[in-house]
């Protein structure tokens, strides 16, 4: 059952990819289309649409039977949740390509979701037996409403993205063109960093060495990638013999420090060298390279897509991120609230959107500066996915 | 101020800092011939803090009613909210570790200045709780300020709009009649089929729907403003308890906390884990190298309330309550408190059996049990034998002076100092026995304590809380997300028709989603030949 599960969500996968290039072939084939350009994107456009319903299904066929394969709903570890988010930003998608139509958000949203799910793949899959504080009915309430919220508000991003995209001037540099290529970098930095982890894992790469830590503790640390930065008078264990070159600075003393910035450093480095690679083919901005693409794309519809996708998203996320989860913290931990660093950036982001919707609503912030709202909502939540379970420990780190 | 009432030319008497005729729609200020979109935010009311700018009261006021300062208020909060996950909060370092110096050997630096900032607790400092407090006060004036007025111009408004009201609006446009009446009806029709709620006067028509959406953003403000108000009642003595109990199986104690003395009795801690070759689990296990995964941590607890009032140096009479096993996730509730499994200590010391031996024979002349938390002065042995109890360490260690003392009340290491008194010595010898430690301070002795075995039990750590303002954040939680799916999910919309001799002028307005309300008009216009209106705020 878990095989079958994991071969589900390998093809949902690939069949995400597939919608991804349809959703492309309607927006940019216009050149060799052989029917008018409505008819050739109404076209294409439900293709993509029904691809990302079956790639859609395919991945809940793997929710399913994981789910019975664990005996508790597979939302439990930051695999099973990082892949749940991707599948709820695909929901999501679907749902608002129901109302709108709209191929672009589908070339945007789907690879994002994409880049999600295959990030999701850097962590250990195993089906992971519940701790105590797990077992609840609010497991699956909480963490898939939250996760649909995030979803739904991941929309917006993917619309914003299109909207800059669409109508930041490329003609010449400026700060705009600049934070977009900033966010097309990180989006391909993220898949450099999946390849290369994917990559040495494959190659079965992996070094441990030994440091005595802040508190006198000897400790050993495995690095999956090369070691690029050790820790401070760290010496080698077993594994392969490369590095670490230089010794993580001394002022970072925080647990395995030194390994999750050697873990940042690829993928700057790897983003770099991808992106680079990407320039170099372009010869322009990637922002400028797709730009021609969307020159019929209705930027009022954008900017309502992104602006409904946080008014649809944003009671969703609260209810499922801020109630559920103070019920559930209620009954678990024996307070609704505790400042952990989880419980705090749900109410950041809760904070963000409120700014948001107070902006757009009341200051009439709309078309670009909420384009660029949306942006950071993203990250925001991203940030909440990554750094908060990876780097802050607290009581939600399960993985 | 009533002399500063405005009185529009249709007779409505408007209170004063009025924009927009409440009744007739009539722009009051400005020049009556421009043709500058209206602005239609709350509908041209008389807010307070547009209307009075003078007094300090007024200007307080003005503050709070701003969007624009709640927007800073909120962005402060997100941004202090997140400087303090950046390092772990003073409540979740270990909890024997000095802050004053935690923070550096932790993190440096930067741990240092972290800690130097107050940052350490910083979602309890004053001037966190002060943004907390100026948002509660942003929500309530900036609710009050537009909601009266609001609800006053909408209640008011009359179907028949002012000519200049119908030709400032976004969306205007003019279709000439060919032939008359009938395409009144079918716009109404279509509207209607809409779920517009569709008024008639005259020949003109006033479409309107959702204005309950209009009233979310109140509705959720008053749910946040319950859930703050929730938030400080916690510091009001008798709505909050929150105690550590720790329980050793077998035994009963008071639970703290509970005035009316209940009592809770432990049958046994239990601790399960998962096996490691369970095969659905096995991989996950053996990957995170742990040696074993919990599963299961319970207390079995019996409650008993006491019956009548407590005689001083009597036992308590208890009547048992009930029977339930606590585990994580399955607190026991009773009575307004909830008791929580959140800690445990396995096979704690209780108390250590000894022989007194006589050395030269090498045989017991007694045995005694000492209970570790509360041994006796005196062990009485047989034939004249005794153990003097002349000093306990339960947790023994040596001071700076290299004097023996304990690090605390818990038996985790306990140390005696003993006095065995025998026939031959009746003035006894001193013995020091601890674990695996037998020193004879005083001299050579001729008997010495032999150490025969332990009695460990299993120790729950329970919390016991009571939280008497859970109720009031749960309805202004739900009030909260009932005024944000009310504002969100619903538009209000309004569409306004004026026949006017041989024209149809079509306007219309709604405060959020343009882009539905074009949609919506493109069908209508569609459906009935009216022209489509244009949006004026894209021609120059």
């Amino acid at each position: 059952m878990a095989q079958l599960s994991s071969n589900l969500l390998y093809i949902a996968f690939f069949i995400y990819f597939a919608a991804s290039i349809v959703f492309a072939i309607s927006l940019f084939g216009k050149k060799w289309r052989k029917s008018d350009e409505a008819t050739h994107s109404k076209k294409w456009g439900m293709w993509g649409f029904i691809l990302s319903t079956v790639g859609f299904l395919f991945q809940l066929s793997y929710f399913i039977t994981r789910w019975i394969a664990a005996g508790h709903a597979p939302v439990s570890n930051l695999f099973e949740f990082t892949t749940f988010f991707g599948m709820a930003m695909v929901f999501a998608f679907l749902i608002i390509y129901l109302i709108y139509k709209s191929n672009v958000i589908g070339l945007f949203a789907m690879p994002v979701a994409i880049i999600v799910i295959a990030y999701a793949s850097v962590f250990p899959s195993e089906i992971q037996p519940l701790i105590p504080a797990l077992q609840s009915n609010w497991l699956k309430i909480h963490v898939t409403t939250a996760a649909l919220g995030e979803g739904i508000l991941s929309i917006s991003f993917a619309a914003g993205l299109v909207y800059l995209v669409r109508t930041v001037n490329q003609e010449k540099a400026s700060k705009s063109t600049f934070w977009l290529e900033v966010v097309m970098y990180t989006l391909i930095s993220t898949v450099a960093f999946v390849i290369l982890s994917l990559g040495f894992e494959a190659a079965g790469y992996s070094s441990t060495y030994q440091f005595v830590d802040q508190n006198e503790q000897q400790v050993t640390v495995e690095y999956t990638l090369p070691a690029l930065t050790g820790p401070t008078d760290g010496t080698y264990v077993s594994g392969n013999e490369f590095g670490p070159l230089v010794e993580a600075p001394a002022w970072m003393k925080g647990e395995k420090a030194a390994h999750k910035l050697n873990t940042l450093i690829w993928s700057i480095v790897g983003g770099l060298a991808l992106y680079g690679l990407i320039r170099l083919i372009l010869r322009k901005r990637i922002g400028a390279a797709i730009q021609p693409a969307l020159k019929n794309v209705n930027e009022e519809l954008v900017d309502e897509i992104q602006y409904r996708a946080v008014a649809i998203g944003f009671p969703v996320f609260t209810l499922g991120a801020l109630i559920f989860a103070m019920i559930w913290a209620q009954a678990a931990w024996t307070r609704f609230w505790g400042w952990d660093p989880k419980e705090v950036w749900a109410l950041v982001t809760f904070l963000f959107y409120a700014a948001y919707l107070h902006l757009r609503l009341s200051r009439g912030w709309q078309g670009e500066k909420s384009a660029w709202l949306a942006v950071v909502g993203f990250v925001i939540i991203m940030l909440n996915l990554v750094v908060v379970n990876l780097v802050i420990s607290g009581l939600h780190s399960y993985a | 101020m009533s002399d500063k009432n405005i009185t529009c030319e249709c007779g409505h008497i408007n209170p004063y800092g009025t924009e927009i005729c409440e009744v007739c729609g009539k722009p009051l200020q400005g020049d009556s011939e421009s043709n500058k979109l209206l602005n239609m935010r709350y509908e041209g009311s008389a807010r307070r803090s547009q209307t009075y700018k003078t007094t300090i009261i007024d200007k307080i006021w003005n503050f709070f009613s701003s969007v624009k300062v709640g927007i800073w208020i909120i962005v402060l909060l997100l941004v202090a909210s997140a400087v303090g996950t950046i390092f772990p909060q003073e409540m979740y370092i270990p909890p024997l570790s000095d802050p004053t110096v935690y923070y550096e050997e932790q993190y440096g630096i930067l741990g240092q200045l972290y800690f130097d900032l107050g940052f350490h607790n910083l979602y309890g400092s004053w001037w966190y709780m002060l943004l907390i407090a100026a948002l509660g006060l942003s929500l309530i004036v900036a609710s009050l300020d537009r909601f009266v007025p609001l609800y006053r111009a909408l209640k008011k408004q009359r179907v028949v709009r002012h000519e200049s009201f119908m030709k400032r609006q976004k969306y205007f446009g003019i279709t000439e009649l060919v032939n008359n009446k009938a395409e009144l009806s079918t716009v109404k029709e279509v509207l209607q089929k809409k779920r517009y709620n569709v008024k008639e006067e005259d020949g003109h028509l006033f479409a309107e729907k959702n204005r309950f959406s209009r009233w979310g953003p109140y509705v959720n403000h008053i749910g946040l403003i319950l859930f703050l108000i929730g938030g400080m009642l916690r510091f009001f003595p008798g709505m909050y308890v929150d105690e550590v109990l720790w329980l050793r199986e077998g035994e009963t104690e008071k639970i703290k906390g509970t005035e009316e003395a209940y009592y809770l009795q432990s049958d046994g801690f239990i601790l399960e884990t998962y096996d490691n070759n369970d095969a659905k689990f096995k991989d996950a296990i053996e990957a995170s190298g742990q040696e074993a995964v919990a599963k299961n941590y319970q207390t079995d607890a019996v409650l008993y309330k006491q019956v009548g009032e407590r005689i001083a140096g009597t036992d308590p009479e208890l009547e048992k309550i009930k029977e339930h096993p606590i585990q994580v996730n399955k607190p026991l509730k009773f009575d307004g408190y909830a008791i929580y499994q959140v800690d445990y200590k396995l096979n704690e010391l209780q108390s250590m059996t000894f022989t007194m031996d006589n050395k030269e024979t090498d045989k017991p002349v007694g045995e005694l049990t000492v209970n570790l938390y509360n041994p006796e002065k005196e062990y009485e042995l047989n034939d004249g034998y005794r153990v003097e109890v002349m000093d306990y360490f339960p947790d023994f260690e040596f001071n700076d002076k290299g004097e023996p003392t304990t690090k605390s009340k818990v038996p985790n290491n306990p140390a005696f100092i003993l006095n065995m008194i025998s026939p031959e010595h009746p003035d006894g010898e001193v013995a020091f026995v601890a674990i695996k430690q037998n020193l004879e301070p005083l001299g050579e002795n001729d008997y010495k304590m032999s150490f025969q075995n332990v009695d460990t039990k299993n120790v729950s750590g329970l919390v016991v809380r009571k939280d008497n303002t859970l109720w009031i954040l749960a309805i202004g939680g739900a009030i909260f997300m009932i005024g944000v799916i009310q504002g969100m999910y619903w538009n209000h919309r309004r569409i306004w028709v004026l026949r006017k001799d041989n024209e149809i002028w079509l306007a219309c307005h709604t405060n959020k989603n343009w882009y539905g309300l074009k949609r919506e008009l493109e069908s209508v216009t569609d459906q009935t030949g009216l022209h489509m209106p244009l949006d004026q705020s894209e021609q120059k």
